[in-house]
């Protein structure tokens, strides 16, 4: 018996051995599909967003065509849409779906997934000097239950009765009686189940985010010393860990009235016919879980291009950024501030009247740190000397985007401006150029600008501008004229608004958004295809192709597993040593010690010499 | 055949993007320019930055100027103007500071462009200058909130005792209207009492509900000059009262309802003169998603000055839901419930569809 033992307990040590020894040798499933690599994790997250972006901007151009042109008959989308398309127009039912999906897929899967799934993934262990995440495989984890959550997301579209149709806000009553909507049948369960596994994603995924950056920077790399980059993930994971859990509880108590008889948000329904036997639920109440996620989940789209952007801005400026401190600074206010606003989506929702003006004067203050935030990259930008590349372009781009769509939301901060203003297409042209469009902005920055890191090769330059331009043509020519129709009082989410006199205007203005927003969506097809290109084809790119100072361009061309083939680099300075005066070069990266620079230091890092 | 041609025309559009591509790099690379550092692109996108910041703004201010007597909607109630002047107050500040901003973003972009031998300043911070641009937006804001609460404050403050009370109350797809009578108060309801002809699930036992009245199922009529307040209520989804011309906003919740009073300061005759319509009438629109009709939930109300509204009233009190519903259909409660069949569903169930 025993020598049974002794032989077992050997195979098992023979079987360790092995793994140990292909550990480098990988097989393909474990090198490019369950990979624990944080690279891999990140294109994956980047894919995953791209194939999310072209549908949401599929649906988009779909219900823009019914806004552009409600008389017409669609009898070319009959193949494509089948029985959604009934003799050429577009069912009204499934238009609400399209808003829906388009909603929750942009805000969601794009910009929340593959925009910190894709950057904080990559940048973190890279900007840091780390290996790999603290757990690899949480983060295989993150990746694979967002997977699963685009899978069943993406099959509710095919359904019958249709995906969720609500909004994506998914307000009860409507989310939660089939009776009312058809998408909140099979459609609705299956969005909750969804985001549920999405929810469980981001929380594996910001944990991560988290304990990475507390726990593996590299020696001499103080929190004082961190690219804005890192500062924006870190502080994106912490709303998202705080904010998530919300959302979580909304959608069990939701799935709880849906499947289970409880009455958390449905209170004196009468429906199809029916009274309904639910008493006492608060639709509010919903209102406010959603609102507390959904105010910080702004935030957790735009934090994490605020620090792409003043990366970008400040390499290609070849300047410092302004202001690091004061960066960090409006930062943690703006993400302080992003929960103790939530309730300003609700001014008009019946709450105490005293609660609208709490939060009126709590949301306005978001404005200040904001504005910091804007007048710093400017001055970044002042007496620089920039160098356009399309990523540079972006960052610009998203500067006048964010300062547009922004200060409109001074505003419909305001609860008395907003009580004409709500749920009007001034409020979709606010959101869609302060957080839809600049942080698409962001993204396409960061992705010309880290390309070079990711795959070894750079995008094209030329085919980067033209895409460049007619984007940021096209969405200003898209979203400005929104503001006049809402202005003008045209609700949002309406099939069609020539039933009303009050609405029976702005026509040839609908038609004209309408273009642009098709010429602005094909544009993207210039992106993708120099996106995939470049992967195989591209010019090969140097090691630190931008002069950048950060730690990710001290690694090799295509950094293998663990990053760095030698020792950790050791960081002496802060990242934005640009043009510093008395060095020989415009840069001086973050890991060259201040005695090899002697002729640039300042009078307090003489010390460090 | 129709797939295959859109397949076929993508799959075109593509070779030739990529034909494209391969001609501008082979270009590129026999003009030298492929491999430069900071190459005459960067001239032609910071002129560009120009070309864009005017066009744009010239295209912006005129759009803006020629739509503006469109965009704007006349006002009809008090509290209506403050909002409006609040607006094109806040409007002026923040075009400033966006036009402001803007100019220096786009002239600094193109200013600023990459020079062969040139260095760009070494300016990492300046705490007098970040003290100074978080103070002024500070105090401006302040500002604003300020005035945004005396305002909010009015608006929201209670309605005065002589409000003229009306009952609006969404379903799928359309409005209902109820008003008090001559007791000035609204009846009893029970969503367990609603059915095809009491569409309110008015309680008839409550004296208050024996005078309620619903007016013209066409539009509903307020007065003019006097405080009107809506009570707001939704029997089934969130819906929400929108009276653009009077900045009037507030969402019909199911289990909790809502209030908004306002005074309307035309009649609709009034703006029919005013707007030179002689068809124009004021609506009430939905803004909460609420269905497949949400688009289509659109009532009329009518303001009267206010002898005509009194003599509207009189014609109509006539017709309480107390004697409708005693002529149509069983008024006691427990019948009213009995009577709340399968049958009676499916009949409400279809009507709400139309």
């Amino acid at each position: 018996m025993s020598s049974t033992d002794i032989s077992l307990h050997k195979d098992v040590h023979v079987g360790h051995d092995d793994h140990h020894d292909d550990h480098h040798d990988q097989s393909f499933i474990e090198k490019y599909i369950f990979s624990q690599d944080h690279k891999v994790i990140a294109k994956q997250f980047l894919f995953a967003g791209m194939f999310w972006a072209i549908i949401g901007g599929t649906f988009s151009s779909l219900f823009r065509l019914q806004l552009g042109f409600p008389e017409a008959t669609f009898t070319f989308l009959e193949p494509l849409l089948g029985k959604w398309v009934d003799g050429g127009k577009l069912n009204p039912e499934f238009y609400l779906a399209l808003v829906t999906m388009h909603g929750t897929i942009m805000v969601f899967f794009v910009l929340t997934a593959g925009l910190s799934g894709t950057f904080s993934n990559f940048l973190i262990p890279l900007q840091i000097g780390a290996r790999d995440m603290a757990s690899g495989f949480m983060n295989m984890l993150s990746f694979w239950f967002f997977f699963l959550a685009s899978v069943i997301m993406f099959y509710s579209i095919f359904l019958e009765t249709g995906p969720a149709a609500g909004g994506w806000t998914i307000y009860p009553p409507l989310s939660a009686l089939p009776q009312a909507i058809a998408g909140s049948g099979t459609g609705m369960t299956m969005w909750l189940i969804s985001m549920a596994l999405f929810i469980v994603s981001q929380l594996l995924g910001g944990v991560n985010y988290i304990s990475t950056v507390i726990n593996m920077r590299t020696r001499g790399l103080s929190m004082a010393k961190l690219p804005l980059t890192i500062w924006a993930f870190f502080l994106t994971a912490i709303l998202g860990l705080l904010a998530f859990p919300v959302l979580l509880s909304a959608a069990l108590l939701l799935i709880f009235d849906r499947s289970f008889g409880t009455s958390f948000f449905l209170s004196d329904i009468y429906v199809a016919g029916e009274a309904l036997s639910h008493t006492g639920g608060s639709p509010v109440l919903f209102q406010h879980l959603f609102w507390f996620l959904g105010h910080p989940e702004v935030y957790i789209v735009i934090l994490p291009t605020f620090g792409i952007v003043s990366e970008i801005i400040a390499t290609n400026s070849r300047k410092p950024i302004f202001g690091y401190r004061a960066m960090i600074g409006s930062m943690l206010g703006i993400s302080l501030l992003s929960f103790i606003v939530w309730a300003h989506h609700m001014f008009v929702s019946g709450m105490n009247p005293f609660l609208g003006s709490v939060f009126m004067f709590l949301t306005l203050i978001i404005a200040v740190p904001s504005a910091v935030k804007v007048f710093n990259w400017i001055a970044t930008i002042w007496r620089g000397n920039i160098n356009f590349t399309p990523a540079m372009l972006f960052s610009i781009a998203f500067v006048s985007l964010f300062i547009s769509g922004g200060v409109t939301g001074i505003i419909l901060g305001n609860s008395a401006l907003d009580i004409q203003l709500h749920d009007t297409y001034f409020v979709v042209a606010h959101f869609h150029l302060v957080m839809g469009s600049a942080a698409f902005f962001g993204m396409f920055a960061g992705v010309y600008h880290w390309f070079p890191k990711m795959f070894g090769r750079m995008m094209d330059d030329k085919l980067g501008y033209l895409h460049f331009w007619i984007t940021f043509a096209g969405v200003y020519l898209i979203f400005m004229p929104m503001h006049y129709i809402g202005i003008a009082g045209f609700p949002r989410r309406y099939y069609t608004w020539t039933g009303f006199d009050t609405f029976n205007k702005f026509m040839d203005m609908n038609t004209f958004i309408t273009v642009a927003a098709i010429v602005a969506f094909f544009a993207q097809f210039f992106f993708l295809f120099n996106f995939i290109y470049s992967i195989f084809r591209g010019r090969r790119a140097t090691e630190n192709p931008w002069k950048s100072n950060t730690l990710e361009w001290t690694t090799p061309v295509n950094p293998g597993h663990g990053n760095w083939p030698g020792p950790l680099p050791v960081v002496y300075r802060w990242p934005y040593d640009y043009s510093k005066p008395g060095a020989p070069q415009d840069f001086i990266p973050q890991n060259v010690p201040f005695s090899q620079t002697q002729s640039s230091n300042l009078p307090h890092e003489r010390d460090f010499e | 055949m129709i797939t295959i041609a859109v397949a076929l025309s993508i799959i075109l559009l593509l070779v030739i993007l990529y034909l494209l591509f391969k001609i501008q790099v082979l270009a590129s690379i026999f003009t030298g320019s492929y491999r430069r550092d900071v190459g005459k692109s960067n001239k032609v996108n910071a002129a560009l930055l120009i070309v864009f910041f005017l066009v744009m703004g010239g295209l912006f201010i005129w759009s803006f100027v020629s739509s503006k007597d469109e965009m704007i909607l006349p006002i009809a109630s008090e509290h209506g103007i403050a909002i409006d002047s609040m607006f094109w107050l806040t409007m002026a500040v923040i075009g400033f500071v966006f036009v402001l901003t803007h100019i220096l973003l786009f002239v600094y972009s193109y200013k600023y462009q990459h020079q062969d031998g040139k260095r760009a300043y070494y300016y990492p911070h300046n705490n007098k200058i970040e003290i100074i641009w978080t103070v002024i937006p500070a105090v401006v804001m302040a500002l604003l909130v300020f005035s945004g609460w005396k305002t909010w404050a009015k608006i929201t403050s209670p309605a005065p005792d002589n409000a003229v009370v009306v009952e609006v109350m969404g379903k799928q797809f359309n409005w209902l209207i109820r008003y008090p009578g001559a007791d000035n108060k609204l009846g009893l309801v029970k969503t367990t009492l609603i059915d095809a002809t009491n569409e309110f699930g008015i309680d008839l036992n409550d004296k208050n509900a024996q005078d309620d009245f619903a007016g013209e199922p066409s539009a509903f009529h307020v007065p003019k000059g006097q405080p009107v307040m809506l009570k707001i209520r939704s029997r089934d989804v969130i819906h929400s009262v929108f009276l653009p011309h009077f900045r009037v906003k507030m969402d019909a919740v199911p289990g909790m309802p809502t209030t908004f009073w306002f005074i309307p300061t035309k009649t609709t005759a009034e703006m029919q003169t005013e707007t030179g319509n002689p068809n124009f009438q004021y609506e009430l629109a939905c803004t909460e998603v609420c269905g497949r009709g949400h688009f289509a939930m659109k009532m009329t109300m009518i303001v009267d000055e206010p002898e005509d509204y009194q003599k509207w009233v009189a014609t109509q009190q006539q017709k309480t839901f107390a004697s409708q519903l005693q002529q149509g259909a069983p008024a006691d409660s427990t019948a009213a419930v009995a009577q709340n069949t399968a049958d009676a569903a499916g009949a409400v169930a279809l009507a709400s569809k139309q």
